[in-house]
């Protein structure tokens, strides 16, 4: 696939699997074995599930506030798939799906939403930093992650994600301008699922497509269907090769949509149409590569139901661990604030220590 | 008169000063169409139109600079910060111009413009969103901070930012948003910015706060009616200017002062009030002036937040003992 013969400006966007689960670019489609294509479908489900039922939990007041993800699990494991292991994950806070694929465990993931630091403290050798939530700012932890591995002379990239509310943001600029100029392997992917929280993407920018931005930074932009995961493979593969190759950043546009509320304290009906939520569904990445996987003879109803079944029980289970998981300590808040404590930080841990023993921890 | 919780009084505000004064505009990440994340510009765009109260993209720095533009051209611009702890971007143009403009320009563009926040915990929050940050505006010369704790005061504090030539840091105790009602008038009255209110008059202790914290403060104070001394509560109101005056005059008749806030305690409010305790009402005091606040640490995610968080046990006993000191 040549990134050039996508050209945002004129239009083009990269589709490889359609809604209906049919190959419509029969030339780019990717040669990946079965394993591979029933661990995208897995993540994706999982992701799916795990998604579901935190939502119940949270209306049932079990979980907290999280971002759920809904929609977009293709735009995230293509390029997880396109990965190798030692590239980096730079997420913004929607990517329950690329991080389960990258090899977190689910019980990280629930643990942080459910509003337990340690959920962040990841297996480093998996290379994914924690969920970051102000809006934007990862992009420049991947112009370092990536500047950083060019000088150290290795091959790893930095594939970082960010909304279409993010392109907005000053620091989307300046970190695609900083990983550009020193040719930095990075891999920017704009999940552009249409909505930051109630403000639709036409009150974002003026631009036809995100991807056109990339024409500013002098390297390549390229549209693709971000519900179909192969696509999304396809494109992140290309900009990996080119990221490797010494040629600098690539600027993903995955078109998408958030088919859930921005986080579970938003409602989206005061501000989008039952009708444009029910054409986005019909677009579902999850549909569309069970069809594409049934029709590989590599997947089928019998395997989904057992699949579906075993998940529910396994993301029940999760759960149950995360809720009787002992809640944070007084040395957990205090001792990583800095590498090593400061007197005075040390003398008010010992005295609320001390208040603790006097009148017990709330 | 009317019932109204902290944010109605806001919301009230808000389309009050924009009848009155066309130069009002108000914007911000979701502040228009859907009127905002906790719904505080809600129905204003329907009222005074898409011009004048606007969604933004998301980019703080611009939501601050284009206020301090706007300014310049004659608006009078009440922006909003989603959350306090996104102000980061924006703060650049806090600092650096918004703060300065009126100075720089030897008075010829004066900053009329009060940005919004909600700030501080309790809401069990995800990162970012209970962080109490006065501090970092207070120390910047040129701009106002203003913290109400009443819907009551909420109004008259707005209504008197907007229509102060200076830029206002107006800080919204979220936690207290739809907490609690008060009666409060219909029509438009202002209260003084820098001037702090005594909530319980005493003798033998003075007791300051502001914002949420405020409440727990009374709380404690009522915890501690039978014993045998008296506390004097003030609410600072507006963090900067801070009412030195009110808390000297309160210090110098208890010879006692406590300071509570939720900010962390490293050069918190409480640092500035007890230097101003030490140099103007020194030989007053009978016992060492006293600060509660949360400790120097990243608020916590909302399982360990228990350990950042100022309670009212807590309060009353620290109240006790200085008072009690001998």
């Amino acid at each position: 696939m040549k990134l050039e013969n996508y050209d945002p400006l004129a239009g083009k966007q990269l589709q490889i699997l359609d809604a209906e689960g049919k190959i419509t670019n029969k030339s780019l489609e990717p040669d990946l074995d079965s394993e591979t294509l029933l661990r995208m479908y897995k993540t994706m489900m999982l992701a799916r599930i795990a998604d579901t039922k935190a939502l119940q939990y949270q209306r049932q007041g079990r979980m907290l506030t999280f971002a759920p993800v809904k929609g977009q699990e293709g735009a995230q494991v293509g390029p997880m798939a396109a990965a190798q292991e030692g590239d980096w994950l730079v997420p913004a806070f929607r990517e329950m799906a690329a991080m389960l694929y990258k090899g977190i465990p689910l019980k990280q993931l629930y643990l942080y939403w459910y509003g337990n630091e340690i959920g962040s403290q990841f297996d480093k050798s998996l290379r994914v930093l924690p969920v970051n939530v102000p809006i934007g700012s990862q992009i420049n932890h991947a112009a370092g992650i990536a500047y950083a591995s060019k000088l150290q002379g290795k091959r790893d990239a930095a594939i970082t994600f960010i909304g279409d509310g993010g392109t907005s943001h000053g620091e989307f600029h300046e970190g695609l301008n900083f990983a550009a100029v020193y040719d930095s392997p990075m891999v920017a992917i704009i999940q552009n699922n249409q909505y930051a929280i109630s403000t639709p993407r036409s009150l974002q920018s003026k631009a036809g497509t995100l991807a056109q931005k990339a024409v500013g930074y002098g390297i390549p932009g390229i549209q693709v269907d971000g519900n179909d995961p192969l696509a999304m493979y396809v494109a992140t593969k290309a900009a990996l090769d080119r990221a490797r190759a010494g040629e600098g950043p690539t600027l993903i546009e995955a078109m998408t949509y958030r088919l859930g509320p921005h986080t579970t304290s938003d409602d989206p009906t005061l501000y989008r149409s039952e009708e444009e939520v029910k054409a986005w569904q019909a677009k579902d990445p999850i549909l569309r590569f069970r069809k594409y996987l049934s029709n590989k003879k590599i997947w089928n109803k019998d395997k989904d139901k057992e699949f579906d079944d075993e998940t529910k029980r396994y993301v029940k289970d999760i759960f149950k661990e995360v809720e009787n998981y002992p809640h944070p300590t007084l040395d957990e808040v205090y001792d990583y604030t800095y590498a090593v404590p400061t007197r005075e930080l040390k003398r008010q841990k010992a005295a609320q220590q001390q208040r603790y023993e006097e009148e017990g921890d709330q | 008169m009317a019932e109204k919780t902290l944010l109605q009084a806001i919301n009230d505000t808000l389309a009050q000063q924009m009848r009155k004064d066309e130069r009002v505009v108000v914007y911000g990440e979701d502040a228009g169409y859907e009127g905002g994340v906790f719904r505080v510009t809600a129905g204003l765009q329907k009222e005074f139109g898409a011009g004048r109260v606007f969604d933004t993209p998301i980019a703080e720095a611009a939501i601050v600079g284009s206020a301090v533009g706007m300014a310049a051209a004659g608006l009078r611009p009440v922006p909003e910060i989603q959350f306090s702890g996104f102000m980061f971007p924006g703060y650049n143009q806090v600092a650096v111009h918004m703060a300065r403009m009126h100075n720089r320009s030897r008075g010829n563009y004066p900053q009329p413009i009060v940005l919004r926040m909600p700030y501080g915990g309790g809401v069990k929050a995800l990162e970012h969103h209970s962080e109490s940050l006065e501090t970092l505006f207070a120390h910047i010369p040129g701009l106002k901070v203003v913290i109400p704790s009443t819907p009551y005061d909420a109004k008259g504090l707005l209504a008197s930012a907007i229509q102060d030539d200076d830029p206002t840091i107006y800080m919204e105790p979220k936690r207290i948003y739809r907490a609690f009602k008060q009666d409060i008038p219909e029509e438009e009255y202002t209260i003084p910015l820098g001037k702090a209110k005594i909530r319980r008059k005493g003798k033998d202790v003075t007791v300051v706060s502001y914002g949420a914290m405020m409440h727990d403060v009374l709380k404690a104070v009522d915890e501690l009616k039978d014993e045998h001394f008296s506390v004097e509560v003030i609410d600072l109101r507006t963090v900067s200017p801070i009412d030195t005056e009110t808390v000297i005059e309160s210090v110098k008749k208890t010879g006692r002062f406590v300071v509570v806030h939720e900010a962390v305690k490293t050069l918190g409010l409480g640092s500035e009030l007890i230097s101003r305790v030490n140099e103007e009402a020194f030989f007053h005091l009978e016992a060492q002036p006293t600060r509660i606040t949360a400790p120097d640490i990243t608020v916590p995610l909302p399982r360990g937040e228990r350990h950042h968080t100022v309670d009212v046990s807590r309060i009353a006993r620290e109240i006790k003992r200085v008072a009690t000191f001998e």
